[in-house]
C-alpha cells in the first residue's frame, strides 16, 4: 500500500469521515472537523504506522492530508 | 521469596460539593461541549476547606471496616499525594493522629498520578518481609489546590478524592471479595519530566517572604504530548506485566485504568483490543483526582459489581515525572 493510501486510511478510521469527503488538500481541523487530540492521534497512528518520529511542534505544521504525505515520504527519504 | 498478599479492604471518598462543567462557563472561556468532548468529564468534585488528611481518613475508615481491623492494628501507613495537607509534617503523619494510632512506620510518596500503584509495590514488599502485615495503602489529592483556575487547558481537568486498601499477609474467609496481589510493574523516565509539572516551592523554585505565587505553583501541562506517553506507556507496561505472568489480554476480565481523560482511556482500549465492558470508568463524575484514581474507579467498579469472585483486574496509572505503572488482582 502507498503512502497516500495509508494515510488516507488512517484519517478515515480516526475522524470517522468517508474517504469520499477526502482531498489532499483537505484540512483536518477545518474541513474534517478534527480537534486537536483527534490531530495527536493521527500523528501517533503516523508514527507507528511508518515508524517516524514527528515533534509536537512540527506536527502543529501537518495542516492537510497532503502536507502529512509529503512529510512522511520527506522522512521516510531521509531515513532510507 | 515466597510470600502471601491480600487486599482485604476497599474505601473512597470524595468531598461533597460538585462543580459542573457549566459551572466552569462563568470562570473561562470554555464551555460543556468543549469539555466533554475533549476530556469526558462532566463533573468533579471539589474541597470546600476538606484536607489531604481528612478526605483520606473518611476513604480509611471504610477499608478499615472491610478487612475487618481497627486503626490499632495496622502495621504501616503508605500515603500517596502530592498534595498534602502540609510539607511538615506529612500527610501520613496527620493521617496516623486522626486515626488515634502510633508506633508504627508511615510515609508519604509522590509518584504523582502513578502513587497507588507505587503503593502496592511497597506494600508487597512489606508482606514479604513480615507475615503479620496490615498496611494501609491510601491515595488522596486536594489537587484543586494547585489548579489554576485561570487556565482555562488545565483547570477543568482536576478533582479531589481519595482511595484507600488494606493489604495483609493474611486473609481469611470473613473477607468479603478480597483480592490477592499477583504482581506489580513500575517504571519511570525523568528526561520528560518537564512536560507536567508543579514547581513553585520546591528547592529549585524557592519561597521569599512575601512574594506572591506564580503560574508554576499550579499544574502545568503540556497536553498532547502527556497524551501520546499516557497511551504509549500504560499500553507497554500493560502488555509487559501480563507478559511476565504469562496472562493473554483476553484473560483479563477488567481494565481499571488511571482516569485522566475519556479520550486516553478509548485510545488504550483500541490498542489493547479492549470491549468497553472490560475497561472501567468514571471519570465523567470525579475528573483526574490523580494518585486517588485508581483506587477510587477500583472501589467503585468492585462495589458496582462490575467486578466477579475469580476476576483478574488489571489495574494502570501514568502521571508526572514520568511514573507510571501496572499491577494485576486476582479477586
Amino acid at each position: 500500500m502507498s503512502v497516500e493510501e495509508k494515510v488516507r486510511e488512517i484519517v478515515v478510521d480516526k475522524l470517522g469521515i468517508s474517504s469520499d469527503e477526502l482531498k489532499p488538500e483537505s484540512k483536518f481541523v477545518e474541513d474534517l472537523g478534527a480537534d486537536s487530540l483527534d490531530l495527536t492521534e493521527l500523528i501517533m497512528a503516523m508514527e507507528e504506522e511508518f515508524d517516524i518520529e514527528i515533534d509536537d511542534e512540527k506536527a502543529q505544521e501537518l495542516l492537510t492530508v497532503q502536507a502529512a504525505i509529503d512529510y512522511i515520504k520527506a522522512n521516510q527519504q531521509a531515513a532510507g | 521469596m515466597k510470600y502471601n498478599c491480600y487486599i482485604t479492604g476497599f474505601g473512597f471518598h470524595v468531598p461533597e460539593k460538585i462543580m459542573t462543567n457549566h459551572d466552569f462557563e462563568h470562570l473561562v472561556d470554555t464551555s460543556d461541549e468543549w469539555i466533554t468532548s475533549r476530556t469526558g468529564i462532566k463533573q468533579r468534585h471539589i474541597s470546600a476547606g476538606q484536607t489531604c488528611s481528612d478526605l483520606a481518613y473518611q476513604a480509611s475508615l471504610q477499608a478499615l471496616k472491610e478487612a475487618l481491623i481497627t486503626p490499632q492494628e495496622l502495621t504501616h501507613i503508605i500515603m500517596a499525594t502530592f498534595t498534602p495537607d502540609t510539607y511538615l509534617p506529612n500527610a501520613a503523619c496527620v493521617l496516623l493522629e486522626k486515626l488515634k494510632h502510633s508506633n508504627i512506620a508511615v510515609m508519604d510518596i509522590n509518584t504523582a498520578c502513578t502513587g497507588f500503584v507505587s503503593g502496592l509495590e511497597i506494600a508487597r514488599g512489606l508482606c514479604a518481609i513480615s507475615s503479620k502485615a496490615n498496611v494501609l495503602l491510601v491515595a488522596s489529592e486536594v489537587l484543586t489546590s494547585r489548579v489554576n483556575f485561570d487556565d482555562r487547558s488545565t483547570c477543568v481537568l482536576f478533582g479531589d478524592g481519595a482511595g484507600a486498601a488494606v493489604i495483609s499477609s493474611t486473609c481469611s474467609p470473613a473477607h468479603n471479595m478480597a483480592g490477592s496481589l499477583v504482581d506489580v510493574c513500575l517504571k519511570a523516565d525523568g528526561a520528560l519530566g518537564e512536560l507536567l509539572t508543579v514547581k513553585g516551592g520546591g528547592s529549585a523554585y524557592p519561597l521569599t517572604l512575601g512574594q506572591p505565587v506564580g503560574e508554576n505553583f499550579f499544574v502545568q501541562m503540556e497536553g498532547r504530548e502527556v497524551f501520546k506517553h499516557a497511551v504509549r506507556s500504560m499500553y507497554n507496561v500493560s502488555l509487559e506485566i501480563l507478559e511476565n505472568n504469562s496472562v493473554r489480554p483476553q484473560d483479563v476480565s477488567l481494565v481499571v485504568p488511571h482516569q485522566a481523560n475519556i479520550r486516553i482511556i478509548d485510545a488504550l482500549a483500541k490498542k489493547m483490543n479492549l470491549d468497553s465492558s472490560r475497561i472501567f470508568v468514571n471519570v465523567q463524575k470525579y475528573g483526574n483526582t490523580s494518585a486517588a484514581s485508581v483506587p477510587i474507579a477500583l472501589a467503585e467498579a468492585r462495589e458496582s459489581g462490575k467486578i466477579r469472585a475469580g476476576d483478574l483486574v488489571l489495574l494502570v496509572a501514568f502521571g508526572g515525572g514520568f511514573t507510571w505503572g501496572a499491577a494485576l488482582v486476582r479477586f
